[in-house]
This record gives structure tokens, C-alpha cells and sequence, in this order.
């Protein structure tokens, strides 16, 4: 019985110390790749492309309504201190520290993270990826590659507009529903916000792009050769992704702090 | 190097997924220039044979020698090199989707190659028209038929003029006529591009009729290997029985007569 035991969580804990190196030593391939010429610009354009331009409708979608939220909730619970003119550096603080980094991580998870899985996984499975291969071209390079430089570059790009349209947000509801100053939302915002936090929230965006084109891709490579395989390997990516996100802004926020 | 060495040598193969031996011990010599065709059961191993001889796949133990140079042996970069003496038929084909039949086909090229567009183009019509494909430049590996695929396939593998070509169950999935005509278009490419060719296939008697040498791969290992007259004469009750189709009786004259009738 105990004996069972063990080698049950022996072999769990195995499973994931493997699974865990060839994660990592993936990683480390994508990256020497990226070293080595020649350099797709044309593939990382079309990555671009598709992580960011259109994910756009769905980062001011959540952008707007999440900064429309905090605007709502930040001014009740204010008001009940009499701080209402504060709600400018509340949203913003918020949004820029932490909800634009994390949202729009899972967003792009969401959207093109499970897509990028899906496309990676159904080559590996109608053998175009070992196609490449007998090409003398490495699928690292021309497909993993790209996709992870693309994500690592967009995703800034993708916060920052998020965290403009959600302070705008916060501003809508706080200023022209709610009645608050226009200065002083604006005035708040600007005296509380420091570089340090803009920064903070940078970084987040590009480890955040890292963690989920790495996660995704890595999963559609491994996928195993069967239908069901591949929609394992996309949810699997999905939930993966989502928590490393988490956990590393955990990790990430209390450096930065 | 001289037309007498084979080509490719596997010697003393060994592969194992988890605890299924696939390769046990296989010894295979494939002769330059010639067409040999590997037959055996379903899941019996046939692919990661082949797989193994272009280093997608590496052995447990052995060796793989392609004109001498043993590939198990080769960094990633090195086997590249060896790698562009090949070219390999998929059994989907395998074309890139997000690609047309022409941009497939021009794919090899832009990659690994000098050539300028105009080139490229000329050239990938060339090979296009060859396989039957004029005026599908455009479309997309959705748009096609099965037979439509493995041609683009076969003209994407063609197009830069592979010493070697390695064919993973060429007709699997098309009726009887599309069949022949695939096993036809092989036939006349290989006599045009003087390729070695090395094919996996199930379709019995007809490789009979195209092949130069026919090997059976049963148990891990390569027990026969001959001329298809040669070897459909075969003494082993296993062989005769699986080219009989279960039926364990002598194979009559017909099949031979078939060959006759298609070797040009």
C-alpha cells in the first residue's frame, strides 16, 4: 500500500520534472535559433500580424469594460472615505501595474495562443512538420522561432494600449456618469503614476509574451498524433498558459514592489 | 562513387517505442538507382524504417550509411547537408496549408537555392505540368483531391532533383485507377530524374510491376530480398501467405506477367 503510494507520486513527480526539462531545453532552442541565420523577417511580420493587429478588437473590448469597472467600484468604495478625487490614480495604478499586463496576457492566450497550438499541432500531426525536416529546415527555427519573438515584441505593445483605453474607461464612467473633476482624475493619475510603475508593467508584458507563445508552441510541437491529442494539447496549453501567467506576476510583482 | 555500392546501408538496426521493438536487428542494402519497394504489415514498422534513413528518426543502435556516411552519428548541422541528397513523398502529402500548390512546390527552392523568381517560376511549372498539374497553380492543399495532393507532393519533392526519393505509402487512400496512375507518374519521374527511390507500400501485385527489388519486413527485420520474379517465387511460407492475401499458395504467373508487361 505504501509502497504503491510512493511509486504513484514517484512517477507523477518524474512526469513533471521531464516534462518540465523539455520545456526548458525547447526553450533554449528556440532561442539559439533565433541567433542563426538566415532571419525570417517575413515570418515574424506575419506573426505580428496575427498576435497583435488582430488581437486588437479584443484588447479594447476588455480594455474599456475593465477600466469602466474599476472606475465604477473605485468610486464607491472611495466616496465612502470622501476620496473620490483619487479614482484617476486608483484606475490607473491598477490597469497599468497589473490588470493590463494580466488581462491582456490572457486575452492573447485566449485568442492566438490556442490558435497557435492548434496550427503547430496539426502540422505535426499531417507530418508537415518532419516535411520541413527533410527539407533541411528546421521547424524551430521557421515556425517556433518566429511565433515566440512575435509574442515577446507584441505583447508591450498590446498593454500599453489596454491600459490607455481602460484609464479612458475609468475616466467615461468617473467623470461624465459619476461627475468627478475632469482635473483631478487627470491630476491624480499624473501625480501618483511613477516610471517605475510604467516599467514594472513593461517587463510583465514582454515575460508575459514569453510564457505564452513558449507554452503554446511548445504544446503543438509535442502534440501527440491523434485528433484527440491535438485538443488536449490546445487546452492544455490554454490552462497552462493562464497559470504560469499568474503565478510569475505573483513572483514578478513582489520583486518589483 | 561507383554504380556498384549501394546507396544506403542500414546495418544492424535496433528501434524501440516504450516497450514495443519495432526494428529488431534490421539489415537492409538498397541499390543505387533502382527502385526498391519495402512491403509488410500495418504498424509493422514500415514508416519509422524509412523515417530512419532520412535521421527523422534515430536508431536505439546501428548504423544508417547513406553513400557511407553514417547519419546516426551527425550533428543537426552535418545532417543537413546529407539531407539535401533526399527528398521524401508524405502519405498526406504533407503540403503546407497555408501555402497554394505553387508557392508548395516553389517552397523548396526560395529556401535552398540561388535562383531568382523568374527561375523559379519557369522551373515550378516545369515540374508542375510533369505531374499533371498545369492550371492548379493557385489553388490551396484544401481545394484538392487526394490524388491532386500527392502529386503536388511529388512535384514539391521533385523540384530540386533529389538523388534520393522516399515514398511513404504513395497511394494509400485512392481508388484503384488513381493508384496506378500515381504508381505511373513514379515510374516516369524516376526514369527521368534517375533518383533512387525507396517505397513503402501495401499495394500488392502492383509494385510488383514497378519495382526493381521488393524487400518484406516482418518482425523488426528484412527477410527477403530480391527481384519481384524472384520473389514472388520466395520459399517462405510468411511471404507467401501475406502476398497471397492469406491464402497460402504458390502466386501464379500472373503477376509476373504484369511486370512484363510495365517494366519500359
Amino acid at each position: 500500500m505504501i509502497i504503491a503510494t510512493v511509486t504513484h507520486w514517484g512517477a507523477i513527480t518524474l512526469r513533471v520534472v521531464r516534462e518540465m526539462g523539455r520545456m526548458t531545453l525547447f526553450l533554449m532552442q528556440t532561442i539559439m535559433w533565433l541567433g542563426r541565420p538566415p532571419f525570417r523577417f517575413r515570418q515574424l511580420l506575419k506573426q505580428m500580424h496575427f498576435i497583435g493587429v488582430k488581437s486588437l478588437f479584443v484588447i479594447v473590448l476588455t480594455g474599456i469594460f475593465t477600466g469602466m469597472v474599476l472606475g465604477l467600484q473605485g468610486y464607491y468604495s472611495l466616496r465612502k472615505f470622501g476620496a473620490e478625487a483619487l479614482l484617476g490614480s486608483a484606475v490607473a495604478l491598477s490597469m497599468i501595474r497589473e490588470l493590463g499586463p494580466v488581462l491582456s496576457a490572457l486575452m492573447v492566450t485566449g485568442r492566438a495562443g490556442s490558435a497557435m497550438t492548434a496550427e503547430i499541432g496539426l502540422m505535426r500531426i499531417t507530418e508537415q512538420i518532419d516535411a520541413l525536416d527533410t527539407m533541411a529546415i528546421s521547424p524551430m527555427q521557421y515556425l517556433v522561432a518566429p511565433k515566440v519573438l512575435a509574442g515577446v515584441l507584441v505583447l508591450p505593445l498590446l498593454v500599453s494600449i489596454f491600459d490607455v483605453i481602460g484609464i479612458y474607461g475609468g475616466y467615461l464612467v468617473g467623470v461624465k456618469l459619476l461627475g468627478i473633476s475632469s482635473g483631478g482624475y487627470t491630476a491624480s493619475m499624473v501625480s501618483a503614476v511613477e516610471w517605475k510603475d510604467v516599467y514594472g508593467g513593461i517587463l510583465k508584458a514582454l515575460s508575459f509574451g514569453l510564457i505564452v507563445t513558449w507554452v503554446c508552441t511548445y504544446k503543438g510541437y509535442h502534440t501527440s498524433m491523434s485528433a484527440e491529442g491535438l485538443g488536449k494539447a490546445t487546452t492544455e496549453a490554454v490552462v497552462l498558459a493562464s497559470v504560469l501567467v499568474l503565478i510569475w506576476d505573483y513572483f514578478l510583482t513582489s520583486v518589483l514592489l | 562513387m561507383s554504380n556498384e555500392t549501394p546507396i544506403i546501408r542500414l546495418v544492424d538496426l535496433y528501434k524501440a517505442f516504450g516497450e514495443h521493438l519495432v526494428l529488431d536487428g534490421l539489415n537492409l542494402e538498397v541499390p543505387r538507382g533502382k527502385l526498391t519497394t519495402i512491403i509488410g504489415r500495418s504498424g509493422g514498422g514500415k514508416s519509422v524504417l524509412l523515417k530512419h534513413i532520412i535521421g527523422l528518426i534515430r536508431p536505439d543502435r546501428g548504423q544508417v550509411l547513406v553513400d557511407e556516411t553514417d547519419i546516426t552519428q551527425l550533428g543537426q548541422r552535418e545532417l543537413n547537408e546529407i539531407r539535401k541528397k533526399f527528398a521524401m513523398l508524405f502519405q498526406g502529402a504533407a503540403l503546407f496549408d497555408s501555402l497554394s500548390v505553387f508557392d508548395n512546390v516553389a517552397f523548396p527552392l526560395r529556401e535552398k537555392s540561388n535562383f531568382n523568381e523568374a527561375e523559379i517560376n519557369f522551373k515550378v511549372l516545369e515540374v508542375l505540368e510533369q505531374v499533371g498539374l498545369t492550371g492548379m497553380e493557385q489553388k490551396y492543399p484544401s481545394e484538392l483531391s487526394g490524388g491532386m495532393r500527392k502529386r503536388a507532393g511529388l512535384a514539391r519533392a521533385l523540384v530540386l532533383g533529389p538523388e534520393i526519393m522516399l515514398f511513404d505509402e504513395p497511394t494509400t487512400g485512392l481508388d484503384p485507377l488513381l493508384a496506378r496512375t500515381i504508381h505511373d507518374l513514379i515510374l516516369e519521374t524516376q526514369h527521368r530524374y534517375r533518383f533512387t527511390a525507396v517505397m513503402v507500400s501495401h499495394e500488392i501485385p502492383e509494385i510488383f510491376g514497378i519495382s526493381d527489388y521488393v524487400a518484406m519486413l516482418l518482425d523488426g527485420k528484412i527477410v527477403e530480398m530480391a527481384p519481384p520474379a524472384q520473389f514472388v517465387r520466395t520459399q517462405n511460407p510468411a511471404i507467401q501467405e501475406f502476398i497471397n492475401g492469406g491464402k497460402p499458395e504458390c502466386v501464379s504467373s500472373e503477376s509476373e506477367s504484369v511486370q512484363e508487361a510495365r517494366r519500359p
